[in-house]
């Protein structure tokens, strides 16, 4: 059965149109609407896991008309959108009730899913683009929801810097477009090789690093990020820190150096540097915290780097004319660590909003002693803590060491020392959230509190077990062939996207 | 000379979102800078004493039945037009928003200092 590509972007569009309608008396039948059509997007995610294709809107042929293209990649991040979002999604159904207007959240959530959806699929780079500015306005009013002072001001400084990106991005594009003449991704891809990169593409290509790079948040960028993901609601963290820094910054960056610009041994070192730094820096910063959210958020940042350091290695031994084999290796760590991040990343945040909605507080000094009195919180905290300091077997240990394995094959041994040492750091800043929140004395003002129930739990279970299951993704070898590994092949065929994409269109 | 003009803009607009603490001038700061990428965009498809390129008889070459190299030379391009009505829409979109949180920040804090708004730390 083939489903049409657009329907990614136009299920969730239309429910977030249709859900303000529903109003107070409504509120019950919206939040069951808005968690069926997370849930469906999930369902249609896996099921059409390999059905690739392009589909031109309006059916205006390329390069006159705007095409949605879906390969391995666009598939791999369709598919982390779709569990992440039918996570938060379920979790906010109890946790949202603390808030008014939950009508109105769960459209701005699902316009974020639609524009996230639209970024993963556009061929073309003015439509992606709009769909990226879909998605950040939207977040940008997540975001400041509360409507407390240290939301607005979160919500403020997050615009003020995602404007400046998507200006720097816009002006990219226009560079591009005076430069080659096209706006389809592939006709760029081919005009550049024909062209080679000029001044004014160079230009262009470290607009884009700048302003994707201020989207996921990478170090020299980052000054957003620990103000605007804490002070949203939780599962809007989640979101924010699962997959939207992910489907903004670094597929899009990932997209444009890969297969638009081609790679080049600067582009790969520049990546490579912006990776470890913001994998040391994250990491330190995040052991100085003593607000719950504030230091899973710095630790975003730190994995971040894991993910763009995987991609940035690849990008060197590729344009290294090295083995090709070690590339896709370096480039699957990264990929691979992308979905481990976005899952367990999530799952962290949820329970953070789980201890917050039954304490009150968020700071790690008032807490203490929940392990027995929310003991579900507690597991799948401990689970995705394992995981994401790379305890084997969880999920996070077998990216880890795929990216560790990468680089000492490289040579680049002191890259693999960097990264065991920031895992090591991203242990012990675990350890401290397991230390104040769950062990040790229960403060007198917190003796009354209970675990929360049902559809929070049920959200934190399900990824729980995700986190657990994740390796087999890699150590089963169907999965991986159907799951990782195209997407992979779509980054080490690099500028191959643009015969690609034409061969596609022709084909339909 | 025009582009250099648009990229000063660019900056102008750059610079007063670093440098000014008002969060409206910030606010027009980042309008200027969307509005120099605007103009350049416009720029990039305009031609001196260009013709609208809008095809009709009078622009087809009798002999062969393609368009008249003449008016393919003269016809403006139509592309970026359509772009930047398109990201306009999306600035006014952004727009909207950033002005309303600063209305809101006004009511909770009283100031549009940005150094007296500092209650996130770290």
């Amino acid at each position: 059965m083939s489903i049409p590509l657009p329907l990614f972007v136009a299920i969730p569009l239309a429910a977030a149109f249709l859900l303000p309608m529903f109003g107070k008396k409504g509120k019950s039948a919206a939040t069951v609407l808005a968690n069926m059509v997370t849930l469906s997007l999930l369902v249609l995610a896996i099921v059409t896991i390999r059905q690739y294709g392009a589909y031109e809107v309006g059916k205006w042929s390329i390069p006159l008309g705007i095409i949605l293209v879906r390969d391995g990649l666009s598939s791999l991040l369709l598919l982390a959108i779709g569990v992440v979002s039918s996570a938060a999604m379920l979790f906010s159904t109890r946790y949202m009730e603390q808030y008014t207007a939950k009508a109105k959240y769960l459209s701005l959530f699902l316009l974020m899913v639609a524009g996230m959806n639209g970024v993963v699929l556009s061929g073309d780079i003015f439509n992606l683009y709009v769909f990226l500015e879909i998605a950040s306005i939207a977040s940008y009013a997540l975001v400041g929801f509360g409507c407390e002072h240290e939301e607005l001001e979160a919500s403020f400084k997050y615009m003020v810097l995602g404007s400046i990106a998507s200006t720097f991005i816009l002006f990219g594009i226009a560079l591009v477009y005076g430069n080659t003449g096209a706006l389809n991704m592939a006709y760029i891809s081919k005009a550049i090789q024909d062209s080679g990169v000029n001044a004014g593409l160079a230009f262009a290509l470290a607009l884009f690093v700048t302003g994707f790079g201020l989207k996921a948040a990478l170090v020299p960028f980052h000054a957003w990020l620990p103000d605007a993901h804490p002070s949203a609601p939780a599962p809007i963290s989640a979101m924010l820190s699962g997959i939207l820094i992910k489907t903004l910054g670094v597929y899009a960056l990932a997209r444009m150096v890969f297969n638009v610009f081609g790679v080049s041994v600067e582009i790969g070192w520049l990546l490579m540097v912006l990776g470890l730094s913001s994998m040391v820096v994250g990491a330190f910063l995040a052991l100085g915290q003593w607000d719950f959210k504030r230091l899973l958020a710095y630790s975003s940042i730190s994995q971040i780097g894991y993910v763009i350091l995987g991609i940035g290695l690849g990008a060197t031994l590729i344009s290294q004319q090295a083995s090709l084999a070690w590339a896709s290796l370096a480039i699957l760590g990264g990929l691979f660590h992308l979905v481990n991040h976005a899952v367990y990343k999530s799952l962290l945040f949820l329970t953070s909003g789980s201890v917050e909605m039954s304490t009150g507080t968020r700071q790690l000094r008032e807490m203490g002693g929940l392990a027995e009195r929310m003991p579900i919180t507690r597991t799948t905290c401990a689970v995705a803590s394992a995981s994401i300091a790379g305890v084997p077997p969880f999920s996070g240990f077998w990216s880890k060491l795929i990216l560790v394995v990468a680089a000492v094959q490289a040579r680049l041994f002191w890259v693999a020392a960097i990264i065991v040492f920031v895992s090591l750091c991203t242990l012990i800043m675990y350890l401290k959230i397991h230390r104040y929140v769950f062990l040790g004395e229960v403060p007198r003002s917190l003796e009354h509190i209970k675990e929360n129930k049902g559809s929070m739990l049920v959200a934190m279970v399900f990824l729980a077990c995700l986190c657990v299951l994740m390796g087999l993704l890699v150590l089963v070898p169907g999965l991986r062939e159907n799951v990782l590994d195209p997407a992979v092949q779509v980054l080490t065929d690099g500028v191959k996207y643009s015969a690609d994409v034409m061969g596609m269109t022709i084909g339909t | 000379m025009p582009y250099a003009l648009c990229f000063l803009l660019f900056m102008i607009g750059l610079y007063c979102v670093v440098v000014k603490k008002n969060m409206v001038k910030i606010v027009i700061g980042i309008l200027v800078m969307e509005y120099a990428v605007n103009l350049f965009l416009i720029m990039l498809g305009y031609r001196m004493g260009g013709v609208a390129p809008i095809v009709g008889q009078s622009e087809l070459d009798p002999s062969t039945g393609g368009l008249l190299s003449s008016f393919l030379n003269a016809s403006v391009d139509p592309l970026p037009q359509a772009l930047v009505l398109t990201s306009i829409v999306i600035s006014l979109g952004s727009l909207a928003l950033m002005i309303s949180v600063c209305v809101r920040v006004y009511g909770k804090y009283g100031t549009f200092d940005i150094t007296e708004i500092r209650r996130l730390k770290g």
